[in-house]
């Protein structure tokens, strides 16, 4: 379709190398604001936010109070994978009804978190407020203090209306419970080990995280909030250190803890050789550790070694391909162009739903002249920007797959739907190979554009006539 | 997960646990897709869209667009008209429809938000359309949000006109593939009609190597307009379209034949049926082939079907449409559940159990969760699960087979393609429950059971 671009959205897009275009300096790139109205936006709300940080926790029930909906969406949506309770992966609601709005629904949260408790004996119950409780004005905090009073369990309120911000907004909100979940236990005596923030497990990803920084002598303490339990989450203002890697939704967190839990932070990606390298020397470091200076030294040399030269054997398939990302946060974008970088890929337009000025800023100083920029893109500038630098492959999340098909365009999924962990050395592998898979499938042949779809059923056509008329003159 | 239902069961009054429908918003959504050059529009927060969009493209992996309002605390406290005034223009501008079609959600229902009033007041765009329906989330279920929809383009477009022979079909919440084969089958009948709403060509549009937003099925406003001439609407789905067809006679008048969705063979026939009154009896012989060849299925698996058990779940009219099936099959459908409130569909189902004798063993429930399902199922478990991919989880805690049907397969490809309505639909369906119930006998029969011919 024809594409114009919106007048509010221009100062959200850039093109690198153009006049002005050094991404969120002065004049910078417009990002971390509500979509505009009317928009097709890729964003979620506030609620989403909160959810998709909490929902990993896994002996945890979590309660959505509101109508059906925002409890049906999130359903076992984060394929964040469990080592204990799979509690999590079930979907609660308080259901709320027409009567519920006019009469209040906080009764009816009461009675669900009373069943919850009375059926299940849960160790943590997460209830999170939807729009219409915050429109409503049910006290959700008076019943979940109610009821931890009450049942002696920790009932967590988090206030998530989806209009009172930006998806960012939730996971400022998913923090705030996190910490009023460890307040009673911030004076514990220091443990050996760290913390890792804004890992979920996904495809168990923190297992990778956690082998190597086990082989490296470093227990981990807490994962917030991959493959996390209460016991262990209670634990984490004993850490030594808080490992940051998805800093747009955790950082926050790492503040906070800092601030009033004494916990230094640093922040880390463990996406790509050159990055997983990097955060393992690094956490070494922090913890001026010599002994796990040097079992991160062999890792690397040993793994990463391996790594590289499985990507290697690939490179030759990837020579002058062209990749699009648009991801939800901004470090994931850095880190998934340095890696397209290590794959001899060149990223020619990249976007984040939620980036900060500073990844901007990264982001801008990592790709070529040329590079399109941009935040909270909507599908038509995604489709006109990655048609017109010619991307082979879009890397995204589910609503950006079917986009990319339909323009013949390859798609590696780098969010919640995500089959193979993508994480450390062994996530080199998977994403090579995932990225192989899909930009070379012998399915583009038919579909890159019209032009050459016609062309090939052509040829195939020729060959079948070829083929009948040595038939027939052979009989 | 799969071990968190307990045997005996629990009394629930304030918390659902994996719940058998979605709002209304997304039905709505999913209604205005299946109209040409029509955008979307949610009224309320940015999640909302988000959300519908992301649900609608796992089912039927196509892409989903839809606009929203993107609320913000200033839209709660002072009411959402700016939102839309600009959201509205915005749409217009970037993405050019033809119609904009808003529907509301929990968030601007409860703050009161008076959408007609706004659409009146706002300044659009010469030859544009825009109209609106009331989905409250806390009301009904998607399925409901999908006819509240259907009435919205009727209440603002509808035109009471000369009467003219073409017949309307309200296709009910159904897929891509289902809305083909009713075209076939309409087509057979000689009828001249119009399809409403045509999610076909749009939720499952062929790969050209473009990207269209507006690809290029739907039904168009001309035809919306054009169902006030209409001689008949045949509304598919007792539950789903009996409030746009009451609507569309309530503005003009015309009339409209309540009908099952046509998945089985009764329920086909009295559809083909009610279009033989139409066209003058007349039946095009491709269809009795297409019956003959179902019931030769029936037959020639008879004893594969006969005696199973069955649990049967999804939306309303679906599930009711299914289960008739397995009656005819011989099965038993013994629980039969929806998520979507409203005693009709117990009714409905009760009489089905009634006239096949099964009033004893089999029970219909509506307005319950999947939770209610895997606890009557581990008080007496049955042979085979059909409905939506949520209910893989039982399948897998209780080691029962699964057939996928119905709104929304998640974990499949290509489902929405196929249809389940009509006699091949049918056909298509009993084929998929054989595979699935003989797989099961050959993957766990002894040695010696094993058999190649069956």
């Amino acid at each position: 379709m024809a594409m114009e671009i919106l007048e509010e959205r221009r100062t959200s897009i850039k093109e690198k190398g153009n006049k002005g275009g050094s991404c969120c300096s002065g004049d910078g790139l417009r990002c971390d604001t509500a979509s505009v109205a009317g928009s097709v936006s890729q964003r979620a709300c506030v609620y989403c936010g909160a959810r998709v940080v909490l929902n990993p926790i896994t002996d945890a029930f979590h309660i959505v109070h509101g109508p059906i909906g925002c409890a049906s969406y999130t359903w076992d949506i984060r394929g964040s994978l469990t080592s204990g309770s799979e509690l999590f992966r079930n979907s609660f609601s308080t259901d709320l009804q027409e009567k519920d709005i006019v009469f209040g629904g906080a009764e009816k949260l009461t009675r669900a978190i009373d069943e919850a408790i009375a059926n299940y004996s849960p160790k943590l119950i997460f209830v999170y407020a939807t729009c219409i409780v915050g429109v409503i004005g049910d006290d959700v905090e008076a019943v979940c203090r109610n009821a931890e009073k009450k049942h002696g369990i920790r009932v967590i309120a988090v206030k998530a209306p989806g209009f009172s911000g930006t998806k960012s907004t939730g996971y400022r909100m998913a923090c705030n419970a996190l910490v009023q979940l460890m307040e009673p236990h911030k004076e514990q005596p220091r443990l050996k080990g760290v913390n890792i923030l804004g890992d979920y497990n996904l495809a168990g990803e923190m297992w990778i995280i956690r082998n190597y920084l086990r082989e490296m002598g470093i227990p981990i303490v807490a994962t917030l909030t991959g493959d996390a339990a209460y016991e262990t989450l209670i634990k984490a203002p004993a850490a030594q250190l808080n490992i940051v890697q998805c800093a747009g939704s955790m950082m926050y967190l790492a503040h906070r803890m800092e601030d009033e839990m004494g916990v230094p932070w640093m922040r880390a990606s463990f996406f790509g050789v050159e990055d997983t390298s990097t955060a393992l020397r690094q956490v070494a470091e922090r913890l001026n550790d010599d002994y796990a200076k040097r079992k991160a030294e062999a890792l690397i040399a040993e793994r990463g070694a391996k790594a590289e030269a499985f990507l290697e054997q690939y490179k030759p398939h990837f020579v002058g391909k062209k990749a699009a990302i648009f991801v939800g946060g901004g470090f994931k974008a850095i880190s998934l162009i340095r890696q397209f970088n290590e794959m001899g890929i060149e990223t020619v337009v990249v976007g984040t739903q939620t980036g900060k000025p500073e990844d901007y800023e990264i982001i801008s100083s990592l790709v070529n002249p040329g590079t399109v920029i941009l935040d909270d893109a909507n599908p038509a500038e995604l489709e006109t920007f990655m048609k017109q630098k010619g991307a082979d492959i879009l890397v995204g999340g589910v609503k950006e797959r079917p986009l990319a098909y339909k323009l013949g365009i390859a798609f590696c999924d780098h969010n919640h739907e995500r089959k193979h962990a993508l994480g450390g050395f062994e996530g080199v592998e998977n994403f090579t190979r995932e990225v192989n898979l899909s930009i070379n499938s012998p399915v583009w042949q038919f579909t890159r554009s019209s032009a050459s779809f016609a062309e090939a059923t052509q040829a195939q056509a020729n060959l079948v006539r070829e083929a009948l008329a040595a038939r027939a003159a052979y009989f | 997960m799969l071990d968190l239902t307990p045997k005996t069961h629990v009394n629930r009054s304030g918390v659902l646990i994996n719940p058998c429908k979605t709002c209304q918003p997304v039905g709505a959504l999913f209604a205005a897709l299946g109209v040409r050059n029509c955008m979307p529009y949610s009224h309320g927060s940015q999640g909302c869209a988000s959300y519908h969009r992301t649900y609608l493209t796992r089912h039927f992996k196509e892409p989903a667009i839809g606009v929203t309002s993107s609320f913000t605390e200033g839209a709660c406290v002072f009411g959402g008209g700016p939102n839309i005034r600009q959201g509205a223009k915005t749409a217009f501008e970037v993405y050019n429809p033809d119609i904009i079609a808003v529907h509301t959600t929990c968030l601007s229902e409860t703050i009161g938000d008076d959408l007609k009033t706004y659409i009146d007041d706002m300044e659009i765009p010469d030859g544009k359309i825009v109209v609106h329906c009331n989905t409250p989330s806390y009301v009904g279920s998607h399925v409901t949000g999908f006819g509240n929809m259907m009435a919205g383009f009727i209440s603002y477009l509808a035109a009471k006109g000369k009467g003219t022979e073409t017949v309307a079909v309200f296709p009910g919440f159904v897929n891509p593939g289902d809305i083909r084969e009713y075209k076939h089958l309409v087509n057979l009948m000689k009828l001249k009609s119009i399809m409403f709403p045509d999610c076909s060509n749009v939720m499952d549009a062929p790969m050209t190597g473009e990207y269209k937003m507006y690809p290029e099925g739907g039904t168009t406003i001309e035809e919306i307009r054009g169902l006030g001439s209409c001689r008949k609407v045949l509304a598919l789905g007792r539950l789903t379209s009996a409030e746009p067809a009451a609507q569309l006679k309530r503005k003009c008048g015309v009339d409209f034949d309540l009908l099952p969705l046509p998945i089985g063979l009764a329920d086909t026939d009295a559809f083909i049926m009610a279009m033989a009154n139409l066209n003058g009896g007349e039946v095009d012989p491709l269809i009795d082939e297409e019956r003959g060849r179902l019931l030769d299925l029936m037959l020639d698996a008879n004893p594969y079907f006969y005696g199973k058990k069955v649990a049967v779940y999804g939306d309303p009219d679906t599930v009711l449409g299914m289960t008739r099936f397995c009656l005819e099959l011989g099965m038993v459908p013994k629980y039969v559940l929806t998520g979507t409130p409203g005693e009709t569909f117990v009714k409905l189902a009760n009489a089905m159990f009634k006239e096949y004798g099964k009033e004893d063993e089999c029970k219909a429930f509506a307005a319950k969760d999947l939770f209610d399902l895997h606890q009557f199922i581990k008080d007496e478990p049955v042979d085979l699960l059909l409905g939506n991919s949520h209910g893989k989880q039982i399948a897998k805690a209780e080691n029962i087979p699964l057939v996928r049907a119905g709104f929304p397969v998640l974990d499949r490809y290509g489902h929405a393609s196929l249809p389940m309505v009509g006699y091949r639909g049918a056909f298509q369906l009993a084929t998929k429950i054989a595979d699935t119930l003989m797989e099961e006998f050959d993957r766990n029969c002894a040695d010696e059971d094993m058999d190649l011919i069956m």
